[in-house]
Parts: structure tokens; sequence; C-alpha cells
């Protein structure tokens, strides 16, 4: 094997999207970063990742790290594409998957029902109890656990979980159970709850567990897949894949518990605004994707992204692990705008996506959506539409459907019906942004945006002015962020442990013994990986509460580690932590509450090398001049505007744009609105600010 | 206010959304800062914008419970006649009541109701809101299910001035906190709703600081007038006519005779009206509802049925609802109202079966129909009280598109249940069965989804008491367009004699247990969509593979031909 601590080879990052598969090669040896786009590959889309990486790179053996932000997870889960699996459980619970939390898919309306992804005929039950605090009422019966297996292999299981009430408390009883299963089960998909999550909750557990057997099949054949065609072309150096937490892990890892890729994808893209925005300057960051049928907003505090500890994939599709934040409308370019019976304009929640597209595509479809909107303004050049699969886009058409679906109905012209279904979009991403800054407390004028994604960038200048941001800041390739993410994504490993303890009655041994294990195992998981880290950092936070309160705040506590041993955090010391973590989210403490650990969190994280982003920014030796390529007419306000339109990627460092403008790049347009400016930094980012602030 | 021609159709689109997010906020904060798991998981609270002079509900967030959105107006109205009583309203005044008669549900429901002034003139009122976990009365979170006045229910507040300008009266504190078991949890209940208020406030600030108060109220009218407009638009689309529908709930608790529910359904153009009559008289026990629950629980039907309407008073403008005076729907205080939501569940029903006459692809079979309000208490080894209380779940009904949801909440409630560990953790209790019901659901084209067995055990040395507030122990939910209905809910009880029922069927208060024994509480499905047989033979095979028929059922409910053509 080669020694990858010191050879600088060229580092891939791979984002596979619903429609393009993007590349992102950085060059260690000189720096420079080259970027792809091809089309993504269905079913398989080992194929599309192996031809971009091909376009871009002659022989594998040059590189060193390809880390790849993945969909297929995801897919598999909202398509319900996952295995056929089975499920061992406690007598008396087959159905918990099934019966979930008892809540509804709508509040209005009674319709819908759910179908879970293990049927009940192959949901079975086994002897077996433990109680809530750890004894063993009944122990296992390993041979109905056998012939359970078995019965499962007879039926066709592919993979299968055991999942057994209270064994985040005493996980005996399923680890018996788990390792009788895994000496008959013909592959290596067993799942098992306390290994994925030892959490008290049985249906989140039994949920993330289930939905971990139900993808592993599927998405650990795709890695295979894809690891072997990378070794046959002589690619020796670590396949590395993007975690929904913004950290990477090996493909080892990825395959044992794919549950943990099911946002892989869009959190790549927030590391990657993360770092960009921190380099350039702005460490509180709001990100916003708009793609063809959503907007996904996302918010980063110094340099931080914010994590959510579960996400609810689809009705009932409940992964308690955590996850980057990621808060998604139904606004994007296809959206359809529409009069209701009322008289409103509404904008979603019925998407013309990207087939057949907005109808300016003329692809069939003849309802105006948002892009409609922004092609008959001017603010997107019909002659050269981006992505490049189309030839041109039928402005007329376009403008022909604003007007019979909104301009008549609501007594407007087609051009201020159209500014009118920008405004209506506008404000309800101002709404998201809204959600996540000001209602957490936030004050958006601290915070930039960043737009990514192909159409975030022509309504950067609306969402400035609706939700008082301070400016934005356009990266130099907002349509590969997520592949680039890939590349500056560090390892990290989450663990968690229910406690459930009084403060006064906390074993600090034995919390000390949780977090060593979790130290010890994130340290062994990096020490696997043939990667590079330039430090290693270990955080634990304690989730906890008052007795009688079931909302708990994060509590992170400062613990230190002497010779590799942890130190064991006193009761005081707990005490203290949560009062202080309660105040900052109630301002108050309550005297008489009595104070209650219910779980541990511990994250390891191995920072890997960061590369220069000073290596993408342009070069030296262009002019403003020399990247003005036309002018066009842009409708603002209520009038048409003669505009500058320039090449975004031959404008110079410095160089200051005043708005009315557009710069355009192959899968991107940058619109810069009267009364604002757009300068180009030393990263070759557009920062987009108010003129004369 | 302005008149609502005076706004234009996109700032209306942008301000309905501001609103709406204000409103969704409020309920947010709420949820965070509350004690009691009752607002905090299940999230029975509710806030929103209500007009200066009718009280009508403007603008109501999304996320608190359903039941509220029309009887908060109710509670806003009787503030706005006792500051007319007063003979002032002030900028900073809060109102604070828990009165049922006056304001709609129950006495566990704390209502807080605020006026706001914007440049010295009032524009609208803010209210909060939220179930607390006690307010004294005989039975400990105040589920009382023999109760025979309001008074043997709870502590009851009329409308007070908690503030006044802006001072706080600390004397309604000391008084709500000297009658309640859990003060603790009361007092952050409380905080937490006056930060929904005061949030609310500071929005309303900023929205009208920015458009300007007669855009607002231009807006605000906007959007009721086109919710009548929407509303009236899906009423002509449907055949005039008059349907009736009636059902019953099992007793009142206290004395064993069937109470009807019954409406009619009448259309005509583009109005409705929706009449109570035949409906049994005011009763002894809890199971009697306030004016304002009635009309409230006739909206609560009608977003069901159009779920796309705005939740806003413009929707009922077309709609009659007529509560006939001295039945149980429309209960003098102070009779007892506490069981309210078994009452509202079985109007729900009725509409849904009326309507189905008249527009059945719009129309779901009934749902499981009781909130099993189950509470289970006793004493630990170490003399400390414990209380587990929990709300249990049901089937929903069949409906044009597919089966109901198995195992899904009341549909005047969004509640989610507690995790079975958590509640482990916490009590002195075992579950040996938490399960879908097999053979519970309603057949049809479309059956129903699957009512639950849970099947609990005490652990505790010195037993426990058992209380149970149900309904549909004698008439199960119902099925539309010819499906047919679910399974009753049964609840059983383990003695040392043997297994029990209660004569009331699912009311019971004092069942002692010992350690070892056996509560199980078996829920009714939902009612069918659809003819039986009309269902796919594919489909019942399934059921029965699942084992969710037995094969007996599958065949005396759908024929014999879902065994295929061998038989």
């Amino acid at each position: 094997m080669s020694n990858h601590e010191t050879q600088a080879g060229r580092m891939i990052g791979v984002d596979v999207g619903g429609t393009f598969t993007d590349i992102f090669v950085l060059d260690e040896m000189t720096g420079t970063a080259t970027v792809a786009k091809v089309p993504t590959t269905r079913p398989d889309q080992s194929a599309g990742f192996l031809e971009g990486i091909g376009r871009q790179v002659s022989a594998l053996s040059t590189v060193s790290v390809v880390v790849h932000g993945t969909t297929a997870g995801t897919n598999a889960l909202l398509e319900r594409k996952g295995a056929r699996i089975g499920l061992i459980t406690t007598e008396g619970l087959r159905d918990v998957l099934e019966m979930r939390r008892r809540d509804r898919p709508a509040t209005w309306g009674l319709r819908g029902d759910f179908k879970p992804v293990v049927p009940r005929n192959l949901r079975l039950e086994v002897p077996e109890r433990t109680l809530a605090d750890g004894t063993i009422r009944t122990p296992v019966d390993l041979q109905a656990v056998r012939d359970a297996a078995r019965k499962l292999v007879a039926e066709g299981c592919l993979a299968v979980a055991v999942t057994f009430a209270n064994s985040y408390a005493n996980p005996e009883n399923e680890r018996a159970a788990a390792a009788a299963v895994r000496e008959i089960w013909p592959n290596p998909h067993v799942s098992a709850s306390h290994e994925i999550l030892p959490e008290i909750r049985e249906f989140e557990r039994f949920s993330t567990t289930a939905l971990n057997a139900y993808l592993q099949p599927e998405v650990s054949g795709y890695l295979d897949r894809l690891e072997s065609a990378l070794e046959g072309g002589g690619f020796d150096g670590e396949f590395l894949i993007v975690q929904s937490n913004g950290g990477v892990m090996t493909v080892e890892n990825a395959c044992r518990l794919p549950v943990r890729t099911a946002l892989s994808g869009p959190a790549a893209g927030v590391i990657a605004a993360a770092y960009i925005a921190q380099t350039a300057g702005f460490p509180d960051v709001i990100t916003g994707d708009m793609g063809g049928t959503s907007f996904d907003v996302s918010l980063i505090a110094n340099g931080e992204s914010m994590l959510t500890p579960e996400t609810s994939v689809d009705f009932g599709m409940v992964v308690r692990l955590p996850m980057i934040e990621i808060t998604t409308i139904g606004a994007g370019g296809g959206s359809i705008a529409w009069v209701d019976k009322g008289g409103m304009l509404m904008i979603g929640p019925e998407s013309a996506g990207s087939d057949p597209g907005p109808v300016a595509y003329g692809m069939g479809n003849t309802r105006p959506t948002v892009t409609d909107a922004n092609v008959v303004l001017g603010r997107i050049d019909p002659d050269n539409p981006i992505g490049g699969k189309l030839e041109r886009l039928d402005v007329d058409a376009a403008a022909r459907a604003i007007d019979e679906h909104v301009g008549r109905p609501l007594g407007l012209s087609t051009l201020q019906a159209a500014a009118a279904i920008l405004k209506v979009a506008n404000s309800r991403m101002a709404g998201a942004i809204r959600l996540v800054s000001i209602e957490r407390g936030f004050d958006p004028k601290r915070f930039a945006f960043m737009p990514f994604g192909g159409g975030g960038a022509l309504h950067s200048g609306a969402l400035l002015d609706e939700v008082g941001l301070g400016r934005a800041i356009v990266p130099r390739y907002p349509g590969v962020t997520s592949a680039m993410g890939c590349v500056i994504a560090d390892m990290r490993q989450d663990f968690v442990q229910t406690i459930n303890a009084f403060v006064a009655d906390l074993d600090e041994a034995a919390l000390a013994g949780f977090m060593q294990r979790h130290m010890e195992d994130g340290h062994e998981m990096l020490d696997a990986a043939h990667t590079r880290f330039l430090s290693r950092g270990t955080t634990f936070e304690l989730d906890m509460s008052y007795v009688g309160q079931t909302h708990t705040v994060a509590v992170p506590l400062d613990v230190s580690v002497e010779n590799g041993k942890v130190v064991p955090p006193t009761r005081a010391e707990v005490a203290d932590a949560f009062d202080k973590a309660y105040r900052a989210a109630y301002g108050r403490v309550l005297p008489n509450g009595v104070r209650r650990v219910m779980n541990l969190r511990s994250a390891v994280t191995g920072r890997r090398p960061k590369f220069d982003l000073s290596t993408l920014a342009p070069e030296t030796t262009g002019t403003v001049e020399g990247a003005r390529k036309a002018t066009r007419k842009v409708y603002f306000g209520d009038n048409w505007h003669e505009t500058a339109i320039y090449n975004r990627l031959d404008l110079p460092v410095g160089a200051a744009i005043h708005g009315p403008a557009i710069l355009e790049q192959p899968d991107t347009t940058v619109l810069i609105d009267p009364g604002l400016t757009g300068t180009v930094d030393r990263f070759g980012n557009t920062i987009i600010t108010r003129q004369g602030a | 206010m302005k008149k609502s021609a005076d706004i234009d159709p996109i700032t209306l689109a942008v301000l309905s959304g501001r609103m709406e997010q204000i409103a969704d906020e409020m309920d947010a904060t709420l949820f965070r800062a509350a004690f009691n798991p009752i607002i905090a998981e299940a999230h029975d609270a509710s806030h929103g914008l209500y007009h200066a002079q009718s009280g009508n509900t403007l603008v109501q967030g999304k996320s608190g419970l359903p039941i509220f959105v029309g009887v908060m107006s109710f509670a806003v109205k009787a503030v706005i006649d006792k500051a007319a009583e007063l003979g002032e309203l002030n900028d900073g005044d809060i109102f604070i009541f828990n009165d049922a008669h006056i304001g709609g549900t129950h006495l566990s429901d704390m209502r807080l109701v605020r006026p706001y002034f914007y440049e010295g003139e009032l524009f609208c009122f803010l209210a909060s809101v939220g179930h607390w976990h006690d307010l004294g009365g005989a039975v400990p979170g105040n589920y009382n299910p023999s109760a025979t006045d309001a008074f043997q229910e709870a502590f009851i507040l009329p409308p007070v001035r908690l503030a006044r300008a802006g001072e706080v009266n600390t004397d309604i504190i000391d008084i709500l906190m000297r009658n309640t078991r859990l003060p603790q949890s009361a007092e952050g209940d409380l905080n937490g709703q006056l930060g929904a208020l005061d949030l609310g406030v500071r929005r309303m600030d900023e929205l009208l600081g920015e458009y300007g108060a007669g855009t607002v109220s231009a807006a605000l009218e906007a959007l009721g007038d086109r919710a009548e407009t929407l509303m009236r638009a899906e009423l002509s689309a449907l055949p005039d006519g008059r349907w009736e529908a009636v059902d019953y709930l099992d007793n009142d608790g206290v004395s064993d005779s069937a109470l009807p529910i019954k409406v009619a359904l009448e259309i005509s153009g583009d109005t409705m009206v929706l009449d109570f009559e035949g409906t049994a008289p005011r009763c002894a026990g809890p199971v009697n509802i306030a004016f304002p629950t009635a009309v409230a629980t006739a909206y609560v039907a009608i977003k069901h049925i159009f779920p796309n309407l705005p939740a806003n008073a413009g929707v009922m403008r077309p709609i009659d609802v007529r509560i006939p005076e001295g039945s149980l729907l429309a209960a003098d205080f102070p009779a007892p109202v506490g069981g309210y939501t078994e009452t509202i569940l079985r109007m729900i029903d009725v509409i849904f079966s009326a309507a189905s006459g008249v527009a059945p692809d719009r129309i779901v079979a009934n749902a499981y129909g009781t909130i099993n309000a189950l509470s289970i208490a006793g004493r630990r080894s170490n003399g400390k009280p414990w209380v587990m209380f929990s709300f249990y779940g049901g089937g929903h009904g069949g409906s044009p598109e597919g089966d109901g949801l198995s195992h899904g909440n009341a549909p005047i409630s969004t509640a989610t249940i507690p995790p079975m560990e958590i509640l482990e953790a916490a009590y002195p209790v075992l579950f040996r069965q938490w399960a879908l019901r097999p053979g519970s659901a309603g057949a049809g084209k479309n059956r129903g989804g699957m009512g639950a067995i849970y099947e609990i055990e005490i652990l505790e040395e010195n037993g426990a008491e058992v209380f149970l507030f149900g309904e549909r122990g004698r008439f199960a939910p119902k099925g539309v367009t010819g499906g047919g209905e679910a399974a009753l809910n049964v609840f059983t009880y383990e003695q040392d004699d043997g297994w029990h029922t209660p004569p009331l069927t699912s009311k019971m208060h004092g069942i002692r247990l010992r350690q070892g024994q056996v509560v199980r509480l078996e829920t009714p499905g939902g009612g069918g969509y659809g003819r039986a047989g009309e269902r796919a033979a594919e489909a019942v095979a399934q059921d029965v593979a699942f084992g969710l028929l037995s094969a007996e059922e599958a065949d005396t409910q759908y024929g014999s031909a879902w065994r295929g053509p061998r038989g």
C-alpha cells in the first residue's frame, strides 16, 4: 500500500444530484482546481460518477482521495426502493414501526395512510424482555431468534433489524440475539438497535435501525461497485462518504451505517458554504439552495452549521441521528404560479420540476413557473440557457402562460404578472429565511446570504431587501458547491447513550466510562482511515431538562482528558453547565427544579487539510471591460432597464459592478438589482451589498 | 377598518404569509417554553389574531390544536364584552380566564387575551390558549368522568385582568397558584403564554411599521372575504338538498342511557345549514359542551372536508350552525363539560356521515371517535405519588383514495403519544402489548385504519388505581358510502377473580389493581369507505397474510374471492 500520509495527489469530490453529477478536482501539487458536470445516470449512478472522474483525470493512480456526497440513500428512502427486509423484536411490539408516535400526515383532511418499510408478516416477535432500569425480566429465547432469522431468510429478506424494548438501558438480550442472527445470516446486513442508536424512545430507535437495514443491501452494493471500479482503474487512495452530519466516514462504515447518508448531498453543500463564507470573512451565513421544486435553507452561525437531532425523510420515516439542519419549502424554479378561487396569487406546491420543466423549456408544460417569470422579465438569457440541455428558451410561450393563468385573472399586464410571481415567490423564500433566523433569535442583519444551485443568485437582491440581510455572497462556482464540500468536510463520528438519571444520583464514573468508550471508538475509526488529519477533537454534550419537562436542552460539557483518560465531570460541574445552558435558552433557571440527565452525546472529529480557496480566484490579467459581453433589456420595478451583461468568470479581483447588471457563467446567472453593487473578492466570490452601505 | 378592495393581490399574498408566520411563531414560543407535556409535546395550545370589534378569527397558527381555531373567537368576544362592561380597554391590558361556558372547550384550557394597540388605536386582539396540567377540582388532571357540575371539575376563573395598562396584578397569579396541584408547571405555562403574547406584539409592531396599519387591516379584511368566496365556491359546486345523520354517545358517565347526536345538513346555492335539532338534552354527566365549543366543532369538520380553505372566520360566513337550546351541545353554567372531546368527536362523525350523501369524494369514514383518557396512579414504596396520564390512539376512516391510517390521532387534535420507553422509565408499569388490533377496522372498498391494543401491567408493589374516560363502547365508528363499521372500544381489567369490564363500558374511576395485574385497552379502528364487495381480492388476501384479519372474518366481510380461483 502506498503511503498516503505523505503523498500529495489529487483530491476529488463527487456530488450526484437528481440531474447532474458534479466533479470537483483539487490538485494538491499545483493548488489548482477544476470542475465538471456530467448527466446523472439512472438507475445506476456509478456510470456517471466514473465518467465524470474520467473526464478530469487520466490516471486514477494519481488520485489520493475520493469523497462522495451521495443521494443513493435519500432516493431509496423517498422512492421506497430499499431492500426486502425483516425485523425481529420483543413480544408484543411487532407493530411499533407501523404505529409511529400516533401522528398523521397532515393536520387537515384525515387522508393518507402509512406503509412501514417492513411488512407485518416479516416482523417477528421473540420471547424476551428488559425493564426500563436495565433489569432483564425475561432472558432472550435464542432458539426462537434463530427460528425467526431462518424464516426471514427463507422469505427472501436481504437484511434484518433486531430491535428490543429498553435495549438502550441494557443491550444484553439484544446483543445475544444479534450475535445469534449473525451466525446464520447469509450476508453482513444485520442491524441491531443498540449499535445504531442506544437512545431511549422505541419508535425513533426502531425506525432508524429498520431504515438502516432497508438501505444496507442497496447502498453497500452501490458503494462496492464504485470502489471496485475505482480500484480497477488503478485507484489506491482513500474512498470517503459524506454523512448527513456534514462529516465524512470511511466507505466501510458507510456500508455498515448507510442511514447516516440520508442527507449526504445537501450536507456537503452546507459544509462548503460555511468554509467559503468564513474564508471570505463572513462566519455568519444563511445558505439558500434553489432547485427545481424546492428552496433549501440552512443557517451557519460563527462558522458552525446547525445540527438537528432528528429528521423525517417522509411521513413516518424517522431518522434520529444528528444531521445538518435544512429547512425546505416548496418554492423552486419549477414551482407553478396560479390564482385560487378567492383571487389570491399562489406559488406551488405543484411543480413542473426539471421535466417537463418551465413553459419556456417547450417540453409540454403550459402552466407558468417562477423560472418563466425570470425569462419574461429578461433576467435569464433565452439564447443561452444554463445547463446546456436546451438550444433556446421560448419567451413567447412563457409570456402567454403567465398572461392566461395569472395576468388575466388578476387584471395585470404580462410584465406586472411576471413581477408579481417573483414578488410572491421571494416573499415565500424570505419566510423560510426568517424561520431559521429571526424565529431562532438570530438577527438577520448579522448574516450574509449565500445562494447556491442554479437559480438562487437571481433572487439574492430581493431577499436582502425582504429579510434585511447584511449582504449576499455568491461563491465562484455555486453550481458545484456540494462537490467542493466533499473535499472540505472533516471526518466525524457521533455517538449517543441514554443515561436517564437525576443529577443528584448521577454515577459520575459510569458517565465517564461511556465518554471514554465513545472517544476510543471514535479515534479507532479515525485511525482506521488512511487519510491525513491536521488535528483531532472530541466534544461531549448532555441532553438535560428539569424533571417533568419533555424538551431537553443541549448542555456542552468541558471535559479534560489526561493521558488518554477522561476525567469524570462532577455532579456540581454538570449542574452548573445545565444552569448556564438553560439560562441561555430561557432567560432564567428554576430554583426548585430537579435537574435530570437524559442522554450523553459525543462527537469525535478529525480535521482534514483545507485547500486554499484563493486557488479558485480569477487570473490577474482580466479587465471589467473585457468581461463585458453585451447589454440586454431587463425589467426591474415597473420599467425596462438597459442592463450590462458580464462573463462572470472573466471579471478580475476587485471589480465592482453596479446594478442593474447580470453576471453570467455556464451554470448560474447572478442578478445585481438596481441600487446594489457586486464586488469580486480575492477568492472570486461576488459580494453583493447595497450601494453606499 | 379599510375595505378589502383597497389592497392589491400581491401585497395580500405577501401579508398573508407574514401574518401566518407571526401566529406560528407564537405557537412555537409556547411549545418550547411550556413545562407541561400536554402543551410541549401534544401541542394542546393555540395562538392567533382576532378582530378588534367582533372577535372573529383573522389569522391562526398552523401548529396549534384544530378545535381552538374556531373556539378562540368566543374567548376574545367574551373579553370585548367584559371591557365594555368595565368601560375601559388599555394598551397593556391582559385578560385571563378558563371559564368553559364563556370561552368553550373545558376548564383545563387557560386563555389569555391581549388587545393590540398601534399608534394609540386598538388594531386587533392577540390571544393564547393552553391546556394546563391541573386546576384543582375533584380529580388530578381534571378528567373527572362522574362530575355532575363544573365545580367538581376544576377551579373556575371568569375573564379578569391579569395586567392593567402593563401593570401585572400579582393577586391573580397568587389565586391561580393556590388552586392548582402543580404550581410549578402552571407558572411555567403562564410565563410561556405571556412570552408568546409579547412576541406577537413585537412582530405586529414590525409588520405595521413596515406596511402601515391601513394596508394590514385591509389585508385582514380581504383574507376574510377571500375565505368566504372560496367557501361559497365550494358549496355552489355541490348539489342542493338535505342530508341527515344520527349517532350516539354510550352514556354520560352517570346513568347508563345512550345520547343521540343528530344533524341535518342542508345545502342551498352557496350556503349551508348544519342543524343539530334532535340531539339529546343537557345531561347529568360531563359529556355536555358549551355553545362556543359546538360552533367551533362545526368549523373543524368543515376544515377537514375542505382542507385547503384558510383558517379564518370568513369560511363560516356562508354556514349557519344551529344548536338547539337546552341540548347537551349548549349546556348552561354550571353543567359539567370536562369530557367535551367525546361529544365533539361524535359531532364530527355525524357531519361526515351526513356530508357523505352530498360529497362522497370529499369525505372520509368515521375515525375511532374517542380520546380514551387513561390515568393510572398510585404511591411508590417511598411514599411518593405518581400519575401516568395519556390519551390513546385508534384508526382513521377509509377515504376515497385508500385505506385509513392505522393508529392515528384524533381529528380534533394533532397530539402525538409519548414513547412507551419514556412511560416505562417514568412510571412503575410495563407494556405487555403496544400493538395494532387485528379485526378492528371497518370493512370497505377502502377499509379503515387499525385500532390499537395497549396492555399495561402494574409493577409497583403497592398496586395502583385506574381512571378511564372513553366512548364508543356501545356504538361503533361508522363507514360511509356503504363501508362497514369498525370494532367497539373495549376496556378490560384484571382482578383476583378474573377479567372485568366497567358497567359503563369506557368510563370508570377508582379501579384498584395489585402488582402484576393488567389493564387492557382495545381501541376502535376507522370505518370503511365504499362497499366491501368492491375491495380488491389481493388487498383482502394481504390483510389476512399480515394477520390484520382472520380468514373467517375475511370470508364474512368480503366473501371468499380473496382465497383465489381455487377457493
